[in-house]
């Protein structure tokens, strides 16, 4: 809502308040400005002048050489504008004039031409195109014969004005009307709003001999009126309606159509004007469209209606879509002579609905569907007929043509003192708040320490004690609120045992030397099933933006490995990151199964330090690495079985499992899969962690420190390359019994000393007995075991 | 005898002072005091000699003996000293090399910011709750007075799914779950997480943010409550000298709402480019919970009452470390998120 503090001075004193600090009360008691803008700001030497004579440039066809009186004397000034002629009223701006933006005018020589000054159009006083009048939106503004010639047009036309931009709550619809806001300031300012007096003289012939009315959707259309004006003129609206207006956002049109959307900002109420003529029936009738019939709206758009629409017809068909915009059959043109005013009230709901369906937004609906002042549509109507008489030299026929079936009491609303003060937690005095409902001109009644508020019909907000509460606090000043803490027990606050696992794994990574990333859920359809454990039915948005956002993810692993790519192309060779988050995975009820995943990606150098000569690139083993360490953090047993997904290294692949179940992937990205993404050598890994934190931890208790020492033995072994250390590693561990505290690899070799298709793996055994000092016999009884279960396997010791 | 045995002591004597090294130095000490050396040779000759002069020479080879190996030791001790001075002085390393980096990560700017402010509200008392992303339109609506038609859905345009399916636009639904698992029963809670809304990427909008919302019910809770734990919040989070302000506002699940701004951390109220000249940073969004919110959970709003809050922590974050463009916080720039590294106690 742009609200003109010049127009607004017609409903309340402002106290001459600077528009700045007028701006920042109404912020601060509820209503946000969002801009204080100057109209004037940049303007200056700028006044009316009369062309004389105006002919053409002989240098250039566009261009016309004008004689212009200024007031003190006839210059010459040249002009492109295709609109400029003699005898025409002009904005001049002299030399030493400044625009918006910062440019002055000068004296200049045009194709060898003096030229002294600038003949201006409106978007060089600043004024957005959109709200220049079509007449004048190609070439300069044509000022009322009337103008005189010489004066100043910032102070003769209203440019001496700020406007003041305010960012409206959806609760505060009774702010887009200028009424509405002078009744806000006079609250704020503890002054009077003054309303338009309304007064014309009516014809003898009354409405309703030109013009009847059925309403037949009264739920939607409660109360209808309609004024019939007749011999008017249609022409320009005088320049004090166009200036109020456009500082209003508002482009003018004619005279008539200005009337109406005068009034519309005025009181808050849309009004429509019908070409009498052009309704061709004397009739107007309110229902809901027919299935399929077609209206053409006042934006050219030819419209095919739903049962839901309501629309206003001639009795035949529909002249206007309801509230939301006028028909093109029935618009006002330079010919109308006689136009029906309508002013009504329509269901917030169907207007809402209406104009949803056809995407079609404007002044109107928008008040309508937040809910206009049921008050208000006849004073509207009146003013509305009073202005045509005024301005458009019309006859207005004597009463109206009304459908009223509407409810409009006051809400009354029932407060105690103390109930305000016990919800601020403030000790306001009962005298302040009845001069606070006073100010807002909400009637009160005070009775057993009890308020009886009558709210206005204007004010719809308002509704339950909370709302008085906020209304008394917001104009008391939400500064004298003091600052206190909730008297409540004192409750220990925490993160859940999930939470805090979920900040484990967080600085596990980060420790670990991997980036936390954050990507989006909303992914392609293409690529929210890649790298998913758990293929489900995809998740499709209804209305998405676009198709890269228009299914949510299955797998965190996409987005992960499109961010390592997107640092890559910027030459970031080595990248670590990991993301912990949801995907999203169809589930047994309507909602999803929303499963919190960990995902890393790494690609480049792991370790890097090569003055001393130490270089270790990616593979699957530092992965490897980083989730048995978290395995080993959460006290969980993870196992790494061999395996194959789309996208990654056949070879190089393993499915994570915890007791059996698969809960995560790891593995190199497939060269194909690599190149696609323009990436080297790329290890990824994907975990269910909700599957990790299910298991509960066992409480921690000390084990004893060794006190007797271990003896270590090494077997190396000849194995077919197809056998996996793990298998041998069971092997030996199930041989060893008890006294075998632990198995490590330590070499593998594969190489020409060895018959193809053979490796070479030496294992580390370490044997401890808790009780006793192992004596060198026993630790050999046990290892001939373990060496014995190892020939029967058929592996074949090295020597 | 006699003279042959200085004659050997003078000798030894000289080679030990010669020894330049370790090495030679044993090399004398094997020649002279060894089982093969001149002095033992002395020893094993003295049987030749007669019995009486036998002590007086055993105890003159003992003489010289002790003064050649207390000589050696000397020189011995000096020599290796000196031996490993010249190791030292060859083990000099470049001590302005780099040293081998220690792989670290760090987190992302925004759970940076979010567990910041979970910790706050933890040591307040706060327990964390979170809840679905894909949330039905009741707990995203209409539990909190937002019915479908009403004016207010349209500040927030959804991602539907279905008719009653939609990516929540606010992490206020985990409010309402909450509301109605606890039955009646006081809450203190902190909600954080991501939320989605029909906005297309820019600087300033994201389709995919976080939020965090608390909330407090309880007995008496009132709005001098809300102010109070706002201003605690601020001072942690921005400075202990910030002042806070409350404007009213509008949402639809609080009554009265109010927006909360902070002075501006950076020129301190004046007025610069952070706060626009204004001296003011708006930061979240609060109010007394609507009764019509309570109620439909089951409370009595009669008895209890509640506060609630909502903030971005983008919008923080981008505050705070003075980020310009809300997308860096989803590009995952390796050159963004490790400025993320240090602390800043």
């Amino acid at each position: 809502m742009l609200v003109s503090i010049k127009w607004l001075k017609d409903y309340v004193n402002t106290q001459d308040l600077p528009p700045a600090e007028l701006g920042e009360k109404i912020t601060r008691a509820g209503i946000e400005v969002d801009a204080v803008i100057d109209r004037s700001d940049g303007l200056s030497n700028i006044v009316v002048g009369y062309v004389e004579s105006c002919e053409k440039h002989p240098e250039a066809d566009k261009l016309s050489i004008c004689q212009v009186n200024v007031g003190e004397e006839t210059t010459q000034i040249i002009c492109g504008a295709p609109n400029i002629a003699a005898g025409q009223n002009v904005i001049v701006a002299r030399p030493g004039a400044r625009l918006p933006g910062g440019m002055k005018i000068k004296k200049a020589k045009l194709r060898g031409e003096e030229s002294n000054g600038m003949i201006c159009s409106l978007q060089e006083l600043g004024i957005e195109g959109k709200l220049v009048p079509k007449a004048y939106a190609e070439g300069i503004y044509v000022l009322p014969e009337n103008a005189e010639v010489g004066s100043d047009v910032i102070t003769n036309f209203d440019l001496d004005d700020t406007v003041l931009e305010l960012g409206l709550t959806p609760n505060r619809a009774d702010a887009m009307s200028m009424l509405g806001v002078a009744y806000e300031v006079g609250a704020i300012l503890e002054e009077e709003v003054k309303l338009p007096e309304i007064t014309y003289t009516e014809a003898e012939d009354t409405a309703s001999s030109m013009l009847t009315l059925n309403i037949d959707s009264p739920e939607a259309n409660p109360l209808y009126v309609a004024k019939v004006v007749r011999g008017i003129e249609v022409k320009e609206s005088p320049m004090w309606l166009q200036q109020r207006l456009m500082a209003a956002g508002v482009r003018p049109h004619n005279n008539v159509v200005d009337v109406t959307n005068y009034v519309l900002m005025e009181y808050g109420q849309p009004l429509h004007a019908f070409d009498y003529d052009l309704l061709e029936t004397g009739n107007i009738t309110v229902r809901h469209a027919k299935k399929d019939e077609l209206i053409t709206t006042l934006d050219g758009n030819e419209r095919k209606l739903s049962l839901n629409n309501l629309v206003i017809t001639n009795g035949e068909k529909p002249v206007a879509l309801a509230g939301v915009m006028g028909g093109a059959n029935s618009e006002v043109s330079k010919n109308t002579k006689t136009v029906v005013i309508e002013s009504a009230y329509f269901e917030s709901g169907s207007i809402r609905q209406t104009s949803k369906e056809h995407n079609l937004r404007s002044d109107a609906s928008s008040r309508y569907e937040k809910g206009v002042d049921p008050n208000r549509v006849i004073p509207a109507a009146e003013r509305a007929a009073q202005l045509l008489s005024e301005l458009a030299g019309g006859e207005v026929l004597a009463g109206s043509v009304i459908f009223d079936k509407l409810q409009r009491e006051e809400k009354v609303v029932h407060v105690s003192p103390d109930f305000i003060n016990s919800r601020l937690g403030m000790k306001i005095r009962f005298d302040d708040m009845l001069d606070i409902l006073n100010r807002l001109q909400f009637k009160t009644e005070a009775m057993n320490n009890q308020l009886m508020i009558s709210v206005p019909t204007r004010r719809q907000d308002i509704q339950i004690e909370e709302d008085i509460v906020e209304e008394i606090a917001r104009l008391y000043g939400y500064d004298e609120i003091p600052s206190t803490l909730p008297e409540t027990a004192t409750t220990p606050g925490g993160l859940s045992p999930y939470q805090q696992k979920r900040r484990i794994v967080r600085n596990y990574m980060e420790g670990a030397g991997l980036l936390q990333a954050t990507t989006y859920s909303l992914t392609s359809e293409k690529s929210a099933t890649q790298f998913a454990m758990k293929q489900t039915e995809l998740t499709r948005l209804l209305m998405p933006m676009s198709e890269e956002r228009s299914t949510l993810r299955q797998s965190i692993l996409p987005h992960l490995l499109e961010s390592v790519s997107y640092n890559t192309a910027r030459r970031t060779d080595s990248v670590a990151l990991y993301e912990t988050g949801s995907v999203f995975l169809k589930g047994h009820d309507e909602l999803l199964n929303e499963e919190e995943h960990l995902a890393a990606a790494i690609t480049g150098l792991w370790l890097d330090n090569s003055w001393q000569g130490e270089k270790k690139a990616v593979d699957f083993f530092v992965l490897k690495g980083i989730v048995e360490g978290l395995a080993a953090k959460l006290d969980i047993e993870l196992e790494f079985e061999r395996g194959e997904m789309d996208g990654l290294h056949p070879g190089r692949t393993a499915f994570i499992t915890l007791d059996g179940r698969r809960i995560g992937i790891i593995g190199q990205l497939h060269p194909n899969e690599q190149k696609a993404r323009d990436l080297k050598t790329t290890i990824v890994m994907e975990l269910n962690l909700a599957e990790l934190f299910k298991e509960q931890t066992e409480p921690l208790v000390y084990t004893q420190v060794p006190r007797y020492p271990s003896i270590t033995r090494d077997v190396a072994l000849v194995l077919s390359k197809i056998v996996e250390a793990g298998t041998i590693e069971k092997l030996i561990r199930s041989a060893g019994g008890k006294l075998l505290k632990d198995v490590r690899v330590f070499d593998l070799y594969e190489g020409d000393n060895l018959e193809a298709g053979k490796k070479s793996v030496a294992f580390s055994l370490t044997y401890f007995d808790p009780e006793k000092t192992l004596t060198d016999e026993e630790v050999t009884a046990v290892h001939d075991k373990v060496v014995g279960a190892l020939k029967e396997s058929g592996a074949e010791l090295r020597s | 005898m006699e003279a042959q045995l200085n004659e050997l002591k003078t000798q030894a004597l000289d080679k030990i002072a010669a020894a330049s090294n370790v090495k030679e130095l044993n090399a004398v000490r094997v020649a002279y005091l060894g089982k093969k050396g001149p002095i033992t040779d002395l020893l094993k000759g003295m049987g030749k000699l007669p019995a009486e002069e036998r002590p007086k020479m055993g105890a003159l080879v003992n003489v010289v003996r002790e003064e050649v190996t207390a000589r050696l030791e000397e020189r011995m001790a000096i020599l290796e000293e000196q031996a490993i001075n010249e190791k030292l002085q060859s083990e000099t390393i470049d001590i302005t090399l780099p040293g081998r980096p220690v792989k670290s990560g760090n987190a992302h700017p925004l759970t940076r910011v979010i567990e910041e402010i979970e910790d706050l509200f933890i040591s307040m008392g706060y327990e964390i709750e979170e809840g679905p992303e894909v949330e039905k339109d009741y707990y995203n609506f209409e539990a909190l007075n937002l019915p479908k038609g009403h004016p207010a859905r349209d500040m927030q345009d959804s991602f539907y799914i279905s008719e009653d399916i939609l990516l929540r636009t606010h992490t206020s639904p985990v409010q309402a779950r909450t509301m109605e698992a606890k039955g009646g029963e006081p809450i203190k809670i902190i909600c954080p997480g991501k939320v989605y809304r029909r906005d297309n990427d820019d600087a300033t909008h994201s389709h995919q943010f976080t939020q965090i919302e608390g909330l407090v019910i309880g007995e008496d809770i009132r709005m001098s409550d809300l102010k109070g734990t706002l201003s605690v919040f601020a001072k942690k989070m921005f400075g202990e000298d910030r002042e806070i302000r409350l404007r009213p506002s509008f949402f639809p699940f609080t009554e009265p709402s109010v927006e909360m701004d902070i002075s501006c951390f950076k020129c301190g109220g004046e007025g610069c480019n952070v706060c626009k000249k204004t001296g003011w940073i708006e930061i979240l969004g609060a109010g007394m919970v609507h009764p019509n919110v309570l109620e439909m959970a089951g409370y009595d709003s009669k008895r209890l009452t509640g506060f609630a809050f909502g903030m971005g922590p983008e919008r923080i974050a981008m505050l705070k470390y003075g980020i310009e463009d809300i997308r860096h916080f989803y590009t995952n720039d390796v050159r963004f998120l490790s400025q993320f590294q240090r602390t800043e106690v």
